[in-house]
Parts: structure tokens; sequence; C-alpha cells
């Protein structure tokens, strides 16, 4: 759809902003152009509708060579957002939006129809929005504004260029979320400036990795995350991005495992077994010896199920566990056995001993812990674990062990 | 005070005559300032060598002594109306390139921007984007150009003009304190006048924009 071919720009005062740029941006995709500040983001996007032009190099839009178009023309064609003072505070919000129909010379009808289709799309009712002024609507209002006038002539393509970045985080997550919407209500071919890469993985098709006036790396952001192509793109998603699979291979079940688990001897009585199992909130208990020796696990239907008998003990229901690992083992493998067999959860031994519990929440609560301490919120980093405990019913709950330090019955 | 009352009231028709000459020649200079000063204006706007030029001869002209400048005009244009007209367009004149320059050099850079984002030509960002917003300061410029133009009409008789000034000269020589008022006081109502309908206005448009 847009094609750069070796572009190259240097600005008057001999700056080099762009470094032979090669990029093919596809119809109706979202694609995120993002890098740190300076590095030529606007620049680039710029050249689209010939804000900027090559020093050298072309520039193709559906096959045709844009430098052979009218720039103003162009501009027409084409949706431009910038970040937040892009609308004319002079003119109310109906003759913002119909800013490129007035200058295309639609009749008013259509242009009226047009604006209030627009700001019923966004939510924002005709009646009440149409005569205001932008000073009048709050950031996001206006933001939405901004986005609206750049869809009022329909065009093809649309250029943001940071148009959330001045926003409060709810807004900027709401508008996101909209031009998610829209994009695929609207299919159009949309290019996207950040410098913030969470909302880059949020929205974007495709993700361009800018630095000092050159594409570092180009790919949908589940590639990019698994695939960093140098250390710069590493640094620059930052680590809390990272997922299992760039995971240390260094780490050990030993550092993520929780190392009080909830115990209970085989001696035990099924009576005793349900009460303590209450108590802690887990649904199954792992039997250990009085050396800590690993001797298997029971479930609370196996509890249930022996309940009929008065002198059963836990040792007699209690199944041998088929999966354990070794202390020292890599994370990856307790991963790898966890993932094919279904496992909530799997005992870290040593020498036949129990030392540890390897459960899905002992892994993300230790990422969160090493990666972002302060990124992520304690009540999302507990959303995180209640949603793991849901697909593993049977793992014991862990708050419990915290508080009560693992108790043995 | 009764003698001016009395005399107010057995010469108002000569006085309005007055009034109305002096208004006349405040308008066409004013008008004529306007029509020169605001493409002058927009012009120094455009470039910094441009605006160093204009800006500077527009202060030049207004740091002349107001019957200085009268005089000079005189020479040229001899005595009457033409010159007091002229010497209050070259007055006006500054105020209002300066007003002009002012309100179009601080409109936002990327608000110009959007407009030639969305594909507006160079003039259509001058006349819909830049135009409207420096409209405020115009007329500031404008204000300032019709206060000060009101007070310099009021010399016009020294160099063969008519207006308000007729009266005050005229009570001056014949040490006639009331018609001295007479001419005075219209001009100072009318300076308060045109300056509170101009606040009015910029007002208006300032609530418009905002
Ligand atoms: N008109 C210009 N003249 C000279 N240098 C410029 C101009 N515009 C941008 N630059 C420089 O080009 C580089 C890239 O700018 P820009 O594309 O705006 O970066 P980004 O949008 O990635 O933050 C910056 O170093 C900036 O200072
Ligand atoms: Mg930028």
């Amino acid at each position: 759809m847009i094609r750069f071919e070796n572009v190259r720009k240097i600005y008057d005062d001999g700056f080099e902003a762009l470094k032979k740029i090669n990029l093919e941006i596809k119809e109706g995709e979202l694609t995120v152009l993002i890098g740190p500040s300076g590095c030529g983001k606007s620049t680039l996007m710029k050249h689209i509708n010939r804000l900027n032009n090559p020093t050298s190099g072309k520039i193709f839009i559906r096959g045709k060579d844009i430098s052979s178009i009218d720039p103003t023309q162009l501009r027409r064609s084409i949706g431009y957002v910038i970040q937040n003072v892009g609308l004319f505070p002079h003119m109310n919000i109906a003759r913002n939006v119909a800013v490129v129909p007035k200058l295309l010379k639609w009749d008013k009808e259509n242009t009226a129809h047009k604006v209030d289709e627009l700001l019923r799309m966004v939510n924002l009712d005709p009646d009440v929005y149409r005569y205001r002024y932008p000073s009048e609507l709050s950031g996001g209002q206006q933001q939405r504004i901004g986005v609206i006038r750049a869809l009022a002539a329909d065009p093809d393509v649309i250029l943001l260029d940071e148009p959330f970045s001045a926003l409060d985080p709810i807004s900027r997550e709401q508008l996101q979320d909209e031009l998610i919407r829209l994009q695929q209500e609207l299919k159009k071919t949309i290019v996207f400036v950040t410098h913030d890469m969470d909302e880059a993985i949020k929205i974007a098709d495709t993700i361009v990795l800018m630095k000092s006036g050159e594409i570092v790396q180009t790919g949908s952001p589940e590639h990019i995350l698994r695939h960093p192509a140098n250390e710069f793109v590493t640094s620059f998603i930052g680590k809390k991005h990272l997922t299992t699979d760039t995971l240390d291979p260094g780490l050990t079940v030993d550092d993520v495992m929780s190392v009080n688990p909830v115990t209970a001897s085989p001696e035990r009585g099924m009576a005793a077994a349900i009460q303590f199992m209450e108590r802690h909130r887990v649904d199954s208990l792992i039997i250990v010896g009085k050396k800590r020796e690993l001797l298997g696990y029971v479930s609370v239907f196996n509890v249930l199920k022996g309940y009929r008998h008065e002198d059963s003990r836990l040792g007699d229901i209690m199944k041998p566990f088929v999966h354990v690992v070794e202390s020292g083992s890599s994370v990856a493998l307790a991963l790898t056995l966890m993932n094919e067999h279904g496992l909530p959860y799997v005992p870290v031994v040593r020498d036949g001993h129990l030392v540890g519990l390897v459960t899905r929440g002992s892994v993300v609560r230790h990422m969160a812990e090493i990666y972002n301490p302060d990124d992520m919120s304690l009540e999302e980093l507990t959303a995180e674990a209640e949603k793991l405990k849901e697909e593993t019913p049977l793992e014991p709950a862990e708050e419990e062990e915290e508080e009560e330090g693992g108790e043995h019955a | 005070m009764e003698l001016f009352l009395r005399y107010v009231r057995e010469n108002w028709a000569d006085l309005l005559v007055f009034t109305g000459q002096h208004i006349m020649m405040v308008l066409i200079g004013l008008l004529l300032a306007l029509v020169v000063g605001i493409p002058l204006g927009i012009l120094a706007s455009r470039n910094r060598v441009s605006a160093r030029i204009i800006l500077t001869l527009a202060n030049i002209i207004q740091v002349f002594p107001s019957l200085a400048l009268l005089v000079l005009l005189m020479v040229v244009f001899g005595l009457g109306t033409t010159t007091v007209v002229a010497g209050l367009f070259l007055y006006s004149l500054l105020p209002v390139i300066r007003n002009t320059y002012v309100g179009l050099t601080q409109v936002d850079k990327s608000i110009m921007e959007a407009g030639k984002g969305v594909g507006m030509s160079p003039l259509q960002i001058m006349l819909n984007v830049q135009l409207p917003l420096a409209l405020p300061f115009m007329l500031t410029g404008i204000r300032i150009a019709a206060v000060i133009a009101i007070g310099v009409a009021t010399i016009a008789p020294l160099v063969g003009g008519d207006g308000l000034g007729r009266e005050i000269y005229s009570g001056i020589n014949m040490n006639n304190s009331a018609r001295l008022y007479a001419g005075a006081i219209p001009a100072a109502i009318l300076a308060l006048l045109a300056d509170f309908a101009l606040e009015r206005l910029q007002n208006g448009t300032r609530v418009a924009g905002r």
C-alpha cells in the first residue's frame, strides 16, 4: 500500500534524520512506528503526506510515486492526527470535523450528516457537542474529535502522530480500544507513531522499531517480543514484556518455587485432612514423611471418597507423583512438564525429599518481582494469580501458606 | 459652566458638524491604515528580514512628533484635510502593523501544521486559521490607533483641517474657555466611546474563539 524506497532525509541544517529507509506498509493494517524520542518517527510519517519531502529515494502509495501528486490534494486524501493541539480553537466541533469535507467542497447537508455520524461513532451526542468549542471539551474528547476529523472525508490512509500520549492513562486505554474497534470496522490503513511499547503491543498489527534514523526491526508484536533482533530491541521492549520464551536459561526451579507448600503426614485421618484443607483453602495436600521425604498427594476428591471408612489414613489413599523435578533443574523443564501433562504444580525434590513446589502462580510472582516491582500493582498481581488459580483448581492457595508458614499436619 | 452650556445650546449645530468632520477624518485615516497596514503586517509575519524592515520603518514614523509630521506632510499636500488624513493614516499604521504581526506570529505552529496537514493551501491557512486567531490582537491595534487618531486630529486646524480642533483653537485664541471645552469634551468622549466599543468587539471575538 505505502512503500518507501531508499528514502533519505537530510534537513536544511544538515542533520540526517532518515538513513536509507526501505519499508512496506500493508493495506488495512495498523502499523506502529516506535522508537526513542528524536529517532525520526515523525519525520518518516510526514513523508507519507508530503509534509516532508525526501532528500533522495521515493515513496509510493498504491504503486504511485507521490512526488507526482499535488501536496494539498494528497493531504486531503490522507487523515492526519497530531498530539493534543491539532484542533482549531476558533472553530466549533462541527466545523473542525468538517474541515476536510469543506476543502473538498462537499455540499452542506452531506457534510452535516457525516459530522453527526462520526460524533455518534465515538459516543459523543451531536446535539450536545456540535456547537461546542475545543476548549470546552476534555482532553480525551478533544482527541476523539481529532481522530474523527481525520476520518471525515473517508480517507484510505490515516496517520496518527502520538495522538494519545498527552492523555491520562484511563482515557488513553479507552481511546486505544476505540481505535482498535474503528480499525476492525473500517479497515483503514493506519500508521501510528508512539514511543510507548505497551501501546504498540496493544494496538499494532505490525511494529516498525526505529533508532537514529534507521529501522531496526519490523514484525508483529509477538514476533518482536519473542525474537528481538538485537540488544537495543531487547532493552527498548523493556524487561517486563519478556515472555517465558526468553526466560533466563540459568533460572532454576529453586529460584521460583514456593518453599512452604501445605503438607500432611500419611497417618492423618480423613476428617482431619478436610479440616486442614479448609483451613488453608487448598484442594490437595502433599504427603510427606517425618523427614519430609516425598510420598505422594491426595486431592479433596480422594479424601471425600475415603471418608466412609473411619479408620482409613491419608497414606492409604494417596497417589504417588509421576512427575517431579530435581532441585537445580531449569524452570523451563518444570513449565514444560506442567504444560504437557496439564499439571497444576510440580514438587521439587532433593534426594527424594520435598524442598518446594513450582506452581504457575509462583512463576508469575517471581517474574513480577524481578522484572517490574514498580510497574505492576499489587491488584494486578493478585488478579493474575487468581486467573491462574481458576485455570488450575488443584493448586494449593498460597496466600495462606505465606501467612501460616506452610504448616504440616 | 453656565457659559459653556449656553454656548453649546446656541451652537449645537456647528458642534455637530465639527464632530462629524472629526469622525470622518479619523475613520478615513484608520481605514487607509487598515488597508495598508494589515497586508504589511502579514508580509512582516512571513520572514525575519521583511519583519525587520517593515517594523523599523513604522517605528520611525511613530517617533516623529505629531506636529512635525503634519507640517512635513503640509509641504507635500498643502493646507487642508488631506494633510490631516495622511497624518492620521501614518500615525495609525504602526499599531495596526505591529498588532497584526504579533497576532499572526503568536499562532501556535502546530495549529498551522494541522491546517497544512489537512490539506489547506497557504492562502487557506492564512484566511481560515491564522487571521481568525490573530483577530483579537488586531482589534487591540485598531483600538490603540483609533484613540491616538482622535487625539491627533484635534491639532488639524494648525494645518488647515477641520474638526473639533477648530473650537479648541478658537477657544484658546479668543480666551474663551466655554468654546475650548465645547471642542475638548466631545473629543474626549469620542475617544472613550471608541475605546469602549472596540473593547466590546474584541471581547466578543475572544469568547467565540475560546
Ligand atoms: N525541521 C527540522 N529541521 C532540522 N532538524 C529536524 C527538523 N525536524 C526534526 N528534526 C530533527 O530530526 C530528528 C528526528 O525528529 P522527529 O522525526 O521529530 O523525531 P521523533 O518523532 O522520532 O521524536 C530529531 O533529531 C530532530 O531534532
Ligand atoms: Mg515525533
